[in-house]
């Protein structure tokens, strides 16, 4: 028989840490207080839960929880209000910026951003994301792309890498049957409505704190700036992938980047300010 | 008294939305009801409100779902085929109940079909239209002045049982000039805090607007709950108007601008000695059903005038159950029955029934 504290906890999440006294230890790291204290649903090494979390910092640290308002998409970060603190809107498939639209005009003074991936953005979406961007629409929209459709179990996207294997593309994309992929960030920083682009990735430590920059900056952007911000941001997917998520971080160095490069695609411009 | 003005019937509807303190329309052009977003497009900036015109019609629904999603008294208007690309809008409204007005001044079909008034869009109106359970309040306007007065109605319902309610006009009603009043209007005042998305206080838990409950025992929790609801309005919101059905041996069933026709149709008979009345449900859902069933006892026979292929006759046939004879006649295409052609039709059909 097992006494009590032979009993192994059921997850490594309910590891019990030691207790921790403030007056021995500093806290260097939490998690932020916008997230909701819940279990996540995403697989393991999959970028979602760490750009939500990310996102989530950046409004504790501007401390507009109260001001802001996200929009959820279809695909696996459509439970993104279970996991965010904030009030939220779970639009139709594609139909994000449709919606953010109707909220923002409504409430110019709220801090407005959508939460995207590429099947939802790039494919059904596309026609509801680029006249957004073209009216200038003033929120950001998030696009996290993984070159796949995760919620369905891998079919292909429309930023499936050419050659790339997925359930509906078995030998590999054929770009001259299906195109290339679309590069999101670069086509809409074509429209003058887009006043900040750029495309950053989460695999390094490096590229989350990047990432987390540019998503504070495009927060900091909706208050200052006349126009659309648009961060994308190249994510693991290493079960659709069939990767470890070592494996899916690498291949997004050697691999993503060839297709989607990283940096800064589109800066505000002295002239897309508000005037006040 | 409030003065008469003489307006096209979008117009109205369009006039009727500001003083209902629509906050936002959202709409994309289509004939014939593109006067809409014209009269709005300059009005409304006037009163510091929001008018847009979207991309495609799938964008403004989605446009209205944000807006009244954030609490706003908002709204849409179309054409049959317009509200085609609607429908999954609307069905994630319903599934997040989200308070609406939609109008659709229908013209005929199927596909792109023609540009003339129709009503063929029956039953994706009063049936559910998208997909999954659900029902919209659906209110069948037969003038000018019910194309504005259903607008204040329309918002006040929508707001009262947060669900879409769909106005279904038609193409004629919605083109046509009559005198129209508008009566001073007190907006109920409802408290839309506990769902509406305006951003989260420290001292409330987040509100997050959704149609999702990917657990089956709470997704049939939430359909019972709407289904409960719909309840609610069958049992509270019917209404309809009755012309002559007092002493009536014979009865016109129809709605909107069918039952102007058979007004004059009614007209005709009973200068003929025939006893007939008209019956014009107003709201198409909730149906009228049970005073429907309450004239069976009391009619020979009724003829339901549609313009479709006989879609409204199988609510009359619901209502009436096999009691009387239930007869239709209908033109499509966006071709209008005359009165005439009407009567001749009853007095046909008045004839085999006695003969047999």
């Amino acid at each position: 028989m097992p006494t009590e504290e032979h009993v192994l906890p059921e997850t490594a999440l309910d590891v019990v840490t030691p207790a921790c006294h403030e007056e021995e230890y500093e806290v260097v790291y939490h998690k932020p207080a916008t997230m909701v204290d819940v279990h996540m649903h995403y697989c393991p090494g999959c970028a979602h839960s760490l750009v939500h979390k990310l996102i989530m910092e950046v409004v504790e640290d501007m401390d507009i929880q109260e001001k802001t308002i996200g929009i959820a998409p279809v695909g696996c970060s459509v439970f993104a209000y279970d996991y965010m603190d904030i009030d939220m809107q779970e639009a139709a498939h594609g139909r994000a910026c449709a919606v953010a639209t109707g909220i923002k005009r409504l409430m110019p003074d709220k801090y407005v951003f959508t939460y995207q991936g590429d099947g939802d953005l790039a494919a059904i979406g596309i026609a509801e994301t680029l006249h957004a961007v073209n009216r200038g629409e003033n929120f950001l929209i998030v696009f996290m792309n993984n070159a796949v459709y995760g919620m369905t179990s891998g079919q292909m996207a429309p930023t499936t890498l050419p050659g790339m294997h997925t359930t509906t593309s078995p030998d590999g994309r054929d770009v001259s049957y299906y195109g290339a992929p679309i590069k999101v960030a670069e086509l809409l920083s074509n429209l003058p409505g887009a006043v900040y682009v750029t495309r950053q990735a989460v695999n390094s430590a490096n590229g989350v704190r990047r990432t987390k920059k540019a998503l504070m900056n495009a927060f900091k952007y909706q208050q200052q700036y006349k126009g659309t911000c648009l961060v994308e941001i190249i994510g693991n997917c290493p079960s659709n992938w069939k990767m470890t998520p070592a494996e899916a971080s690498r291949f997004i160095d050697e691999e993503m980047v060839k297709t989607f490069p990283l940096g800064d695609i589109k800066l505000p411009q002295a002239d897309n300010l508000k005037t006040v | 008294m409030a003065e008469y003005k003489l307006m096209k019937g979008n117009e109205a509807m369009a006039e009727a939305a500001i003083q209902a303190g629509c906050d936002a329309y959202f709409g994309y052009p289509i004939t014939p009801q593109s006067e809409v977003l014209e009269y709005l497009a300059r009005e409304m900036p006037k009163y510091n409100r929001i008018v847009m015109q979207a991309e495609s019609e799938v964008a403004s629904i989605n446009m209205v779902y944000g807006a009244a999603g954030a609490g706003f008294r908002s709204m849409t208007s179309s054409s049959s085929p317009g509200i085609s690309l609607m429908q999954e809008g609307i069905s994630y409204m319903a599934g997040a109940e989200l308070p609406c007005l939609i109008v659709n001044v229908n013209r005929a079909g199927p596909g792109l079909g023609t540009i003339q008034p129709g009503q063929g869009d029956y039953f994706q109106s009063v049936k559910g239209g998208g997909h999954g359970d659900y029902k919209l309040i659906v209110l069948a306007p037969a003038s000018v002045q019910e194309m504005a007065d259903f607008v204040f109605l329309g918002f006040d319902l929508a707001d009262k049982y947060r669900n879409p309610v769909l106005i279904l006009s038609d193409g004629a009603i919605g083109q046509m000039m009559e005198k129209v009043q508008f009566h001073p209007y007190t907006r109920p005042v409802v408290d839309k805090s506990s769902w509406a998305t305006t951003g989260k206080p420290k001292t409330r838990e987040r509100n997050y607007i959704t149609s999702l409950f990917i657990q089956p025992e709470r997704m049939e929790v939430h359909n019972l709950k709407l289904e409960e609801k719909f309840k609610l309005i069958r049992e509270n919101e019917v209404q309809f108007e009755e012309y002559n059905t007092s002493d009536a041996e014979y009865l016109f069933v129809a709605y909107g601008l069918s039952a102007r026709i058979c007004q004059k149709a009614m007209d005709i008979v009973r200068e003929k000695g025939i006893k007939i009345g008209l019956f014009r449900p107003i709201t198409l859902y909730p149906y009228p059903y049970k005073r429907l069933e309450e004239l069976a006892a009391q009619v020979k026979m009724m003829l339901t005038v549609e313009l479709n292929s006989g879609q409204m006759v199988e609510d009359v046939r619901l209502g009436v159950n096999g009691k009387v004879p239930v007869e239709f006649y209908g033109r499509m295409g966006g071709m209008m029955p005359t009165p005439e052609e009407i009567v001749h039709h009853l007095e046909t059909l008045i004839q085999y029934h006695h003969a047999n």
